[in-house]
């Protein structure tokens, strides 16, 4: 974990030593109900050194952020305790928190720390997990995010997703002298380094399963081509850039090839793969609409894509053995577009037009085909699901200016990661 | 506009010198019922009367004599949402540059096809590139010859200006002749 964080921090220095970013914050717009209430005391004695990090800090932020806990102030705290041993059981519970976290953060070396923390059931008393993780002063932060991954998933059964990455494109400057950033951030928005700048568009940023690489589209030769880029490095390959479109990058399960839209000498728009090794291209769609928008089902066997073969956008699935017949999913409205695959396959998220607007919809993959639109925004696009399918990242407008924002899965928690400079599109969540 | 024309001129200026390929153009906003010429630097610079043939940079370059007030100046095609018909009012812009490319088999044209922000953004490429086809078709119809003619779609990603109604999308949702070098 701490090899990941020097080199993304030796990337950033790399290229873009003189750089400065403003941070994005978190707004949550539409919290749970009945979320879960929790204390995460702080972990560092009051006598520690002052600015030392604030694991437990970023812990609760996680969590409320989450929208699924609502986190005890720290004012609200009658007694800070280190260890189980020495809480008051009682006086917790009658201020009505139902789980508690408390630990300690040791300097072991100059540069090494111990990070010792127990989660208890504040009702029976109950210890649920003690863990000790060991962190250098970089990645004290990613530390923290496990931690805050850990009390998610003992708590609520499900995986935790706040140790993890998103990728996005930040535009700035005005028309027309605009440039194109390709960013690399941590889940919650910190930490943002620049993986690629261009004064002509980039696009469609696609994590590979390990998390190493990203496949995105160029326009710096002023027409597209689809790189591929080893984060750790900077490292980077044009993989394809051929007549006419190359867009939509999207990554096989295993790894070895790309999904993506290239186009005949006519501008027939056609979903292709592409295996990196042997640079064989394989033709999956061939229909005279625009095929495009591919993504892969969790077996590699086959593709759910947007095509207007009907008349407008819908979406469909095709398996990518020859001879097979795409098969339509949506019926519902006129516009339903870039399909994206929840992790357990039980979802398909996609855009809709709803009332003139543009938005953020599921459809159940699993019963009858039930579609819930998530968001009430006019131009919510690029849905990406968080690793553990808890969440849905996306590209939404406030106030005329591009920002991301999150739902749940089940729509109830909604946020905005606001920045404060640029307009942020295409939010592409990272694997675990 | 005097300043447009200066800032063109300008960036001729600095084009020529650095012989950087030209990046942006410069818009002057369209009158209603107009069209949008897509002043650049080239054109800029042949307004001010500069002779730029020969020059490699230039958008004037072969351009069969036309200077910036006569048809060839134009060379934006606007369409309606969701639509790549050509519509009537752009059959004159057709035919003048059909004829340039026609009597000039030397030259190259990119056709740059856009589309207004709205829907997913890889769809609008598909959109972007339809608009572009469908004035290569228009040009080739006129007796153009295809390895003339290149395309391209930026779908929303190159809007001609920013806002998000419909006087902006009107202005995105269009097709640009870039002359090559």
């Amino acid at each position: 974990m701490n090899k990941r964080f020097s080199s993304l921090a030796a990337l950033g220095l790399l290229l873009f030593c003189s750089r400065t970013w403003a941070e994005l914050v978190v707004e949550i717009t539409k919290g749970q109900a009945d979320a879960i209430p929790i204390a995460i005391v702080p972990f560092t004695p009051p006598d520690a050194a002052p600015g030392a990090f604030d694991v437990a800090q970023l812990v609760s932020d996680d969590l409320a952020r989450s929208g699924r806990f609502r986190t005890t102030d720290r004012k609200d705290m009658i007694e800070q305790p280190h260890t189980g041993a020495a809480i008051s059981f009682d006086d917790w519970r009658r201020l009505n928190n139902d789980y508690i976290v408390v630990g300690q953060v040791q300097p072991l070396a100059p540069d090494r720390f111990n990070i010792t923390f127990e989660i208890y059931n504040i009702l029976n008393r109950q210890r649920l997990l003690s863990y000790q993780i060991s962190a250098n002063q970089p990645g004290l932060r990613l530390a923290s995010h496990q931690v805050a991954d850990m009390v998610f998933e003992k708590i609520l059964g499900i995986r935790g997703a706040f140790a993890t990455r998103i990728a996005y494109i930040s535009v700035l400057g005005s028309l027309p002298h605009r440039s194109y950033r390709l960013i690399v951030a941590d889940s919650d928005g910190e930490n943002p380094h620049v993986v690629m700048q261009s004064n002509e568009p980039l696009m469609s940023p696609a994590w590979s399963p390990d998390g190493q690489n990203l496949a995105y589209v160029s326009f710096e030769d002023r027409l597209p081509s689809v790189y591929v880029q080893l984060l750790k490095t900077g490292e980077r390959h044009r993989v394809s850039a051929r007549a006419g479109v190359n867009q939509a990058p999207a990554w096989s399960p295993d790894g070895k090839k790309l999904a993506l839209t290239l186009s005949t000498r006519d501008g027939n728009l056609d979903v292709y793969v592409l295996d990196l090794a042997t640079q064989a291209l394989t033709r999956i769609t061939d229909d005279p609409g625009i095929d495009t928008e591919p993504q892969w089902s969790k077996d590699g066997q086959s593709l759910y894509f947007t095509s207007d073969r009907a008349g407008g956008p819908q979406i469909y699935r095709i398996g990518i053995q020859s001879g097979d017949k795409p098969r339509r999913l949506t019926f519902q409205g006129s516009y339903n577009a870039r399909p994206r695959l929840s992790p357990d396959e039980s979802q398909l998220a996609f855009v809709t037009q709803e009332d003139g607007g543009y938005r953020i919809a599921t459809m159940d993959l699993r019963g009858h085909g039930e579609v819930q639109v998530l968001t009430k925004g006019h131009f919510d696009v690029s849905p990406s699901y968080a690793p553990n399918g808890a969440e849905i990242i996306y590209a939404s407008r406030d106030r005329g200016r591009g920002v991301l924002a999150l739902v749940s899965a089940d729509g109830r928690v909604q946020e905005r990661l606001v920045s404060s400079e640029g307009e942020l599109q295409e939010p592409a969540w990272g694997p675990f | 506009m005097k300043r447009i024309l200066s800032i063109a001129m300008l960036m001729a200026g600095v084009a020529l010198l650095c012989g950087c390929p030209k990046k942006h153009n410069v818009i002057e906003p369209p009158a209603a019922g107009s069209q949008v010429s897509g002043s650049n630097t080239g054109e800029g610079a042949s307004t001010s009367g500069r002779a730029l043939e020969g020059d490699a940079n230039a958008q004037g370059n072969g351009m069969g004599g036309a200077n910036a007030t006569g048809p060839l100046a134009h060379r934006i095609i606007y369409f309606d949402f969701d639509k790549s018909e050509i519509k009537p009012e752009f059959a004159e812009l057709i035919t003048a540059h059909a004829r340039n490319l026609t009597s000039h088999p030397n030259l190259k044209v990119k056709l740059e096809g856009n589309t207004d922000e709205r829907g997913t953004r890889e769809y609008n490429i598909g959109l972007g590139e339809r608009r572009a086809q469908a004035v290569r078709r228009a040009l080739m119809l006129q007796g153009v010859a295809e390895s003339q003619l290149l395309t391209v779609s930026f779908g929303a990603e190159r809007p001609a200006v920013e806002g998000d109604d419909e006087a902006a999308w009107a202005q995105n949702r269009r097709v640009e002749l870039v002359y090559l070098p």
